[in-house]
This record gives structure tokens, sequence and C-alpha cells, in this order.
């Protein structure tokens, strides 16, 4: 497939020789201004790749912080179509930050898996990563996506072997998404020498890049993943600080993103340390 | 309605990827994929080994009661006026229901795997009981996720569970019932990948689940078969039997999918109506959709946000079913149908004053639908009906629906 957003971001970092830095919040939360608010301030903040949840009402492999935030987007009304307009209104403004939607396969397999790729692609998303569909599914979205110019990112777990890499890497591109624990998002802290390993292992078989996620919520976390990975993907850490807004009253928008901006500060200093 | 070919045999399924159809598959995170590939090469395995199969049987036998009795209702029959009606008594297992056949099988497995922890979910709690009475039996620890609402509704068998050394986690998020519980029961699970075991409770999620349970519950048709042979000379006209989703009937139906001749009929919790949004009716009122690992139908909205199914059982309150009967549906060869509340509350009280039988309020809503078919069938007729739980659960909630005051 051509090139998408993702593969040249992933080249431009290469060239500057630093890690890249992923975010994850959910589309629609806490409600659709503040969202679309979030959205627009994440490059300007540090952010080098969007990661946008397409809510869903079971997300069985999130932690609380993540299940309250597709809650709060529901109970506002976040539906897919609203979710690929932020997209839409979002590359009005930007066509360089690549954007990955992040969810579950039943909003899409609802919305109709053809009819979505070429709403997606046309909204100016460049890659999916559907938690529920593993290898074993590609005929469902991921073949159909290399099709129509769309990256299927997986993710791979500390519980994938060996034998069942090729497996694993076959039919995808945009970037390797390993989830650094056996567990929900949000959870345990990650091991930065495990991760070193577990990386290594995946590019002894794989040229795309590798990002890393699950349980990074700390610049000097971020920043030892950042030594080993070609990205690091922070999630929970974020929707907390929307979930905090929300309950204290305060802004969503400043605390976000300064945390964005604390985070992608320690992503930056990974590689020289 | 039939919208696919007729297969050579409705009993070959799953494939290799764990279809029926287009339903079934294993949509699960990256994470779990190891492990349902292991478990179902230990189930491929375990399957194939005679001393697993007598073991099984063993304690099918002498810890549970198996065979459980066929039973003819006579005066039922007679109230009714039509088809002569039996009922497979699987409510005299130990436990009080069909879900300890599933059970036995599903731990025996996770001994053989060397799984130290057992985790499962439950809605009514009778899968909850019967996991925590093989766990107890076995002397393995066990977690059970259970809704904040349904421990609420739900005491006794909450108690019951606690008394077996369970350990009972409320689950609040969502609606706090059953596929909130699903839910956190996977979270669970993928925290503890390396000694847990999770026992499924019904013929759903990715496979193998949908088809290893239904292996397990397929012991109460096999057995009614030969029974009714014995009694009647033939096979039963009609099957009947509750679906949430799905393990009892899929257990009575399965040994007779390929005897064209019998009549296989599913029943469904209708709630306050299928014209309402109360209901739990995912065959008659949801569309195909994927969650908890497995394509099936679902209630769901437009956007494919999972909607929450009301029934006065907790045990049909389910807004999925197991894949195999999305499949039954859609080539035609099990006629799925629909009973509420109201109907199932008055055959709970007809079958308790008729038979001396206080039916669980699950197959209360196969009972309502014979009711419903049985006065305009010949008397050479044979209903045969899955009796799949006793009622001691319920009688706090029914007298609750019958406006009176007992102490929980």
């Amino acid at each position: 497939m051509s090139q998408t957003r993702i593969d040249r971001r992933f080249a431009a970092l290469k060239a500057e020789g630093r890690a890249g830095f992923v975010t994850f919040l959910t589309a629609g939360d806490p409600e659709p201004e503040t969202s679309m608010a979030l959205l627009r301030g994440l490059p300007a903040a540090g952010a080098d790749i969007i990661e946008l949840g397409m809510p869903f009402t079971d997300p069985m492999a999130d932690g609380p912080a993540i299940q309250a935030s597709n809650q709060r987007a529901l109970a506002a009304g976040q539906t897919m179509l609203k979710t690929l307009d932020m997209v839409r209104a979002f590359r009005e403004g930007d066509d360089e930050t690549p954007i990955v939607l992040m969810g579950y396969y039943n909003p899409v397999y609802a919305y109709g898996p053809e009819r979505f790729l070429k709403d997606a692609r046309e909204a100016g998303v460049d890659g999916l990563i559907i938690v529920d569909l593993p290898a074993e599914e590609d005929r469902e979205l991921c073949i159909p996506a290399l099709g129509a110019g769309v990256n299927f990112i997986r993710l791979l777990a500390p519980t994938t072997d060996e034998a069942r890499l090729p497996r694993v890497l076959e039919n995808i591109s945009g970037f390797v998404y390993y989830v650094s624990i056996a567990g929900i998002t949000g959870a345990a802290a990650p091991d930065a020498g495990a991760v070193a390993a577990a990386v290594s292992r995946i590019k002894a078989r794989c040229a795309l890049p590798v990002a890393v996620g699950f349980g990074v919520t700390e610049p000097d976390q971020a920043a030892a993943i950042a030594a080993h990975a070609d990205a690091v993907v922070v999630g929970s850490a974020l929707v907390r600080e929307v979930e905090n807004a929300v309950q204290n009253g305060g802004d969503a928008v400043t605390s976000v993103l300064r945390k964005v901006s604390e985070l992608a500060a320690g992503v930056r200093r990974g590689r020289t340390k | 309605m039939s919208t696919v070919p007729p297969p050579n045999s409705y009993r070959s399924g799953p494939d290799a990827d764990g279809r029926f159809g287009i339903y079934g598959g294993r949509f699960v995170a990256e994470t779990l994929m190891p492990l349902i590939l292991s478990l179902e090469e230990a189930y491929e395995a375990a399957k194939r080994d005679p001393a697993f199969r007598d073991e099984l049987e063993y304690l099918n036998k002498h810890y549970s009661g198996r065979p459980s009795p066929l039973y003819f209702a006579e005066r039922l029959t007679a109230h009714f006026g039509g088809a002569k009606i039996y009922f497979k008594r699987d409510e005299l297992n130990h436990t009080g229901s069909h879900k300890i056949n599933n059970c036995l099988g599903q731990i025996l497995l996770a001994k053989r795997m060397g799984k130290t922890r057992i985790i499962a979910e439950t809605g009514a709690g009778q899968h909850g009981v019967a996991v925590a009475t093989v766990a107890a039996r076995f002397g393995l620890p066990c977690t059970v996720f259970m809704g904040a609402t349904d421990i609420d509704r739900q005491k006794p068998n909450v108690f019951r569970m606690r008394l077996l050394g369970a350990d009972i986690r409320a689950v609040t998020a969502g609606s706090g019932t059953l596929k909130d519980a699903m839910n956190e029961a996977l979270r669970d699970w993928v925290t503890h990948v390396d000694d847990t075991f999770y026992i499924i409770g019904t013929a759903a999620g990715p496979h193998p689940y949908p088809a290893m349970v239904r292996d397990f519950q397929s012991v109460i048709g096999t057995e009614a078969k030969a029974q009714m042979q014995e009694m009647e000379g033939r096979l039963p006209d009609t099957l009947v039997a509750c679906i949430g989703g799905g393990s009892n009937a899929i257990g009575l139906f399965h040994p007779f999918l390929d005897d064209p001749e019998v009549r296989i009929l599913g029943v469904e919790a209708a709630g306050l109506g299928l014209d309402t949004p109360d209901h739990a009716a995912s065959l008659t009122g949801g569309a195909p959709g994927v969650l908890h690992g497995n394509r099936t139908y679902l209630l769901q909205d437009d956007d494919g946000q999972i909607l929450e199914g009301h029934s006065i059982s907790a045990g049909l309150d389910y807004p999925g079913i197991g894949p195999e009967h999305s499949w039954l549906r859609d080539t035609g060869r099990v006629e799925y149908v629909a009973a509420t509340d109201a109907e199932a509350l008055d055959a709970f009280q007809l079958c308790s004053r008729l038979e001396g039988i206080i039916p669980a309020l699950e197959p209360s809503h196969a009972l309502a639908h014979v009711s419903k078919i049985a006065p305009d069938l010949p008397p050479d007729h044979i209903i045969l009906m899955n009796m799949c739980g006793r009622g001691d659960k319920d009688v706090f909630a029914v007298a609750g629906h019958l406006g009176l005051e007992i102490e929980p």
C-alpha cells in the first residue's frame, strides 16, 4: 500500500533520532466540544501520533479509567458519525499528524466494515487498532483495510510467543503496538528491561516501528520506554486528567494538554539517557 | 426464517475457525489469543482420552446424580388437554441446575492443564454456585464476578457461593448485570494469564467455549433420547427449552438436530414484551454483532452499542446468545419464540401446584410456551421440555412479584 501519514511521521522521527509520543483520548469525552478542543491542541502539546478511541459500551480490555471515559462519551451522545466528523474537522487545520482510531469491533461491524473504511479514509484517518480482532480474524477488517489504504495496527502481548509471532506480524502495516503488560489498560507499570527484550524480539522479525503502551503514566517511565521503543503510548493517565477535571470542575483542556507536554518532554529525553 | 441453505448435518460445527456459518469465531485481544488456542488443544486431547471421559462420567453419576430422570408430567398434560408433556429433570442435579454438567467438565480440563485458580461470571448465581462447588471439590481457589444488581436480587445464591469458599467480586461497571460480570472476568483473565482457568457458564464466548460447553451439556439430550426410547419407544415430536445464553437448550437439542421429524423450539425471555425495550430476546429482537469473543445475535442500537437485556429471570438477562443458536436460527432448523415475565410467572405457579415441582424462572419460560402449544396438539404428540433448574433461588423474587413479603 502507499505511504500514509503514519509512515511519514515515523520516517521523520527516525531522522530526528528520537522516539515518538502517541496519545490516546476517547472521542467525545467528556462532551463533544471539549473533546474537539483537546484533539486540536494535542499536536502543539507534543503528540506525534493521535489515537482516538471510538467509544463502546463494553470495553473488555480496558481498565476503570478508560471504561469511565467511554461511558462519559456515550452519555454525551457520541456516535461513530460524530467521531468521523471530529477527524474531518481536525484535518481542516492539520494535514500531517497521523490519526489512529482505536476501539472494539462491534461499532465498526454495525456501521458496515466497507463503508467504515471508505468514510474513515475520506475523513482523514490513517490507521486502525481494533482490540478484539486478532490475526485469526484478519478477513474481517485487516485485509480490507490494506486494500483501502488504511493501516491496520496489531497489538502484540507478552503472551505472544515466538511460534505465534509470524502469524501475528502477517498483513500488518503502520506500526506494531506492543502491550507491555498482560493486563488491562492503566494497570501495573511496565518493566523497562522486559520491554527492551520484547522490542528487540519483535524487531528481529519485522521492519515496522514498534510502539509500546499500557501502564505508562509518568514522564520518567515514558523516558525509560522511549530509550528502547520507536514510540510510547499513553492513554489512561490522560483520560484520568479528563475525569479529574470533570469531577473537580476544572478545565480539562488545560490539564490534559499540560500532562501531554510533560510526557512528551519525557519521551524526548529518552534517547539521550 | 431460513436464510442459509441446509447443511448435510447440523451437528458437524464448528469449523476449524470456530465458526458456525458466520457466527462464533475468536474475537479476543491478542493477550488472550494464545490462551484460547492452548485451551482448544487441551480440550481436543481430553476429548480423545478415555481416562478423561471416564472421570467425567464417574463424577456425573456419583457426584451430580446423573442420569437425571425423564418424567411424564401427567397432571399438566391433563390440565392442557392435548400433547403428552415430559420433563427432563435436570433441576435434580447436584446444585439444582444443568450448570454442573459443564462445570465438572471444565474443572477436569483446568486440572489437566495445570491451572491453579478458577474464575467465572454469573448472573442468577446458578453457574456461580456450580463453579464454586466444583472448585471446592477439587480444592482450587475460585473468584466469581457478579453484577452488583444481581448480588442484590440473588442473595441466597451469593451466600451459597460464600459457604462454598468462593470470593465474590461485585461488578458495578455498566448496569451491574451478567454482561458486565463477563467483561470483568475477561479483564481478570487477561491480567492472570499464567495460572487462571476461566469457566464460562454458557455456550458462548470465543472458540472453543461454545463447542466445549455444548459437548458437556449434550449429556442432557443424549440421556433424554435413550430414556424416551425406553418409555415411549420413539423420539419425541417437539423439544422445548428456555434460552438465555443457551447452554441448557443446546445440550438438549444437539443430539436431535439430525432427526428432521423432531420439531425444536427455543424460548427466549420477552420480559415486559417484545414491543418494549425491556426484553432479553437476542434472536427475535436483536441483530448480528460481535461481543465477548464471538459473533452472534445481540441486543444493540444502530451504532453498535450493546443494550441491557431485561427479564424477570436473572439467568436469561443477557444481551447475547450462543453462536450455534444464531446459526440454527438462520438455517431454520430451530424455531425461536419468546415468553414474557408474566407468562413465566403464571407457568411457575401452575407447575408448582400441579406437579409439586417448583421450577426456576428460566425453565418457567419454556413451560409458558408449552402451555401455548400443548392444548392444540393431539394426545399422541410428545413434548419434551428441559426442566433445567429448580426454583428455590427464585422464591423471594416471585413473592415480590406476587405482592407478598417474605424475609430473604
